[in-house]
């Protein structure tokens, strides 16, 4: 949809629905045990986001009600197994799969990660890291001008929590980050979670590294709970559950983000100890809270 | 390094890290592979139990998972569409010899993914029943008419009670009054936006399933009549019209 006609049906949907971008606003994961409620209640929300490969199969309730509510509300699709950072080609019959779930949905925005997932014919179903040096980088890029050739359109990449780093890695992530934004032109996706899980795993100031990110590609931000660990050293190994409520620190983070990039749409992921929709709902509302403080200070 | 060791050592617990790796802190590096071990494995077993909830109940979570784990190890998913993860599960149920005590566990598991199957199948219509009391009337015809079921639809024909099983696990059926070892058919389908699973007669199994691979009416009703003389027909008919499961009339592929 790239026009919005003066006067909609109310079948049409509501003209948010149909805007050309994601509303600087607060998101949700749209889950499967809320469905009902969502279309019971028609919360007061931004956005919806999927995972693609979730909706890759041929029918049944999913499209059935991420139909009902795609007409209400703007939509993020978020692949996790394109495997962009993997070292064989990009699986042409999944970008496919893809294109017509973009068609079929029209998006306001298409999300992968800097990571790979799957190795010959095995899907190993988690982001795994690549070493940050010039031939991944050469890889990344020439996957990613192909998604956007694909699919015509931009694509925004997010950066990932990380457990370990490699010794033949030549450039920092956010280096890394910054090449592929500029060789190929896709836009960033600012998980302040990852941010704040990779920048303790690795002994980083998450700040910093925010700084030294291309904020101005920036498009979406996602916010996550993570789970705590220790190194053998005994020093915080932090991961990237998407199981918990968002730690105040990522909060923080979050703030000091949106000081330096301006408001931008923002999603709280949850997949895992999935809790009832109103708590979620809430976290969403934070967020909004802090987006909103973000534009009143603008406009001061 | 290269993706194909660490996938390699994802996948093989008794392999070590990959090399290459480093900490900022110097700390050793396998410490921090171990999470990635951890995600891949723990993420499979999650998604099978997710598919196989029933199954799980059967043997308890500690002997569901360590089966799973030994499962996704062996059979690591070749898709990237995790919906659809464990087909083969089942299979490597009928012959993990720690399960050979229930037998009736395999085709639990074939009902559940049958389910999920059931779930993602293509929309299509059932058709209009003027459509089929047409057909039905013309007696010239009917017994060489073949159907198109809906794709949501499956048949099993378990040696053990399995829809009692499943059942039981529902809160429909209380489990002490199920003897595992009758032999049921179940019937899955998909009517609207739910999942079914009906139990059948071994007869009306026999006749869903050849219509199911594009055999005419009266073949089927032949075959259906060789496990069960005075099968019914019509109330068979009346069940897969009742829950929209018969989408198109078609005229068969005759015997050559």
């Amino acid at each position: 949809m790239t026009t919005t006609p003066c006067f909609m049906s109310t079948t049409a949907g509501a003209p948010a629905a149909r805007a050309a971008a994601l509303p600087a606003r607060g998101g949700l994961g749209l889950k499967p045990e809320h469905f009902r409620t969502i279309l019971a209640t028609r919360p007061n929300l931004g956005f919806f986001e999927i995972h693609a490969e979730n909706y890759m199969v041929d029918g049944g309730p999913f499209h059935r009600y991420l139909t009902q509510i795609r007409r209400d509300y703007p939509l993020s699709i978020h692949g996790v197994g394109l495997s962009i950072g993997g070292e064989g080609r990009l699986d042409e019959a999944h970008l496919d799969r893809l294109a017509a779930l973009i068609t079929r949905y029209e998006p306001q925005s298409f999300s992968e990660h800097l990571a790979w997932s799957s190795h010959g014919d095995t899907f190993l179903n988690d982001l795994l890291p690549a070493p940050y040096n010039a031939s991944t980088l050469h890889r990344v890029c020439d996957h990613i001008d192909r998604v956007q050739e694909r699919l015509q359109r931009r694509m925004l990449l997010e950066n990932p929590a990380t457990y370990v780093e490699f010794a033949a890695s030549t450039l920092a992530e956010t280096d890394f980050i910054g090449q592929v934004v500029k060789r190929t032109g896709c836009g960033l996706l600012l998980d302040v979670n990852n941010v704040y899980v990779s920048c303790t795993n690795h002994g980083r100031d998450p700040q910093a590294y925010i700084e030294a990110l291309p904020l101005a590609a920036a498009g979406q931000i996602h916010l996550a709970g993570y789970a705590q660990d220790v190194d053998a050293a005994g020093a915080p190994l932090l991961i990237d559950s998407h199981g918990a409520p968002i730690a105040r620190a990522v909060w923080d983070l979050y703030r000091f983000t949106l000081e330096r990039s301006g408001p931008l749409p923002t999603l709280i992921e949850r997949d895992n100890d999935i809790p009832a929709f109103p708590v979620l709902l809430a976290e969403a509302q934070q967020a909004e809270e802090l987006l909103q403080a973000c534009l009143s200070e603008a406009a001061a | 390094m290269s993706q194909i060791d660490f996938a390699g050592a994802l996948l093989d617990p008794d392999l070590p890290a990959p090399a290459g790796l480093t900490a900022w802190n110097g700390s050793d590096p396998a410490h921090r592979f171990r999470i990635y071990r951890n995600n891949v494995i723990v993420s499979l077993i999650d998604a099978l139990a997710d598919t196989f909830e029933v199954t799980q109940q059967l043997v308890g979570e500690d002997f569901f998972r360590a089966m799973a784990r030994l499962y996704a190890y062996a059979n690591p998913p070749q898709s990237r569409l995790m919906a659809f993860y464990g087909a083969s599960l089942p299979a490597f149920i009928a012959t993990f010899p720690p399960a050979a005590a229930l037998p009736y566990l395999a085709d639990v598991a074939r009902l559940e993914y049958l389910r999920v199957v059931a779930y993602h199948a293509a929309d299509l219509p059932g058709i209009e029943a003027e459509n089929v009391a047409a057909a039905l009337a013309d007696q010239e015809t009917l017994p060489n008419l073949a159907v198109a079921l809906h794709p949501s639809l499956a048949v099993l024909a378990s040696a053990s009670a399995v829809v009692s099983l499943w059942a039981a696990h529902q809160g429909i059926l209380e489990l002490s009054t199920v003897s595992t070892d009758s032999p049921e058919t179940a019937l899955v389908l998909r009517h609207g936006l739910d999942v079914e699973v009906m139990q059948i007669s071994p007869a009306a199994g026999a006749f869903i399933s050849t219509l199911q691979s594009g055999a005419s009416l009266g073949d089927a009703a032949a075959a259906a009549a060789t496990i069960e003389a005075d099968f019914d027909l019509v109330g068979t008919l009346g069940l897969l019209l009742q829950k929209a499961a018969i989408t198109a009339l078609k005229p068969s592929r005759r015997p050559s």
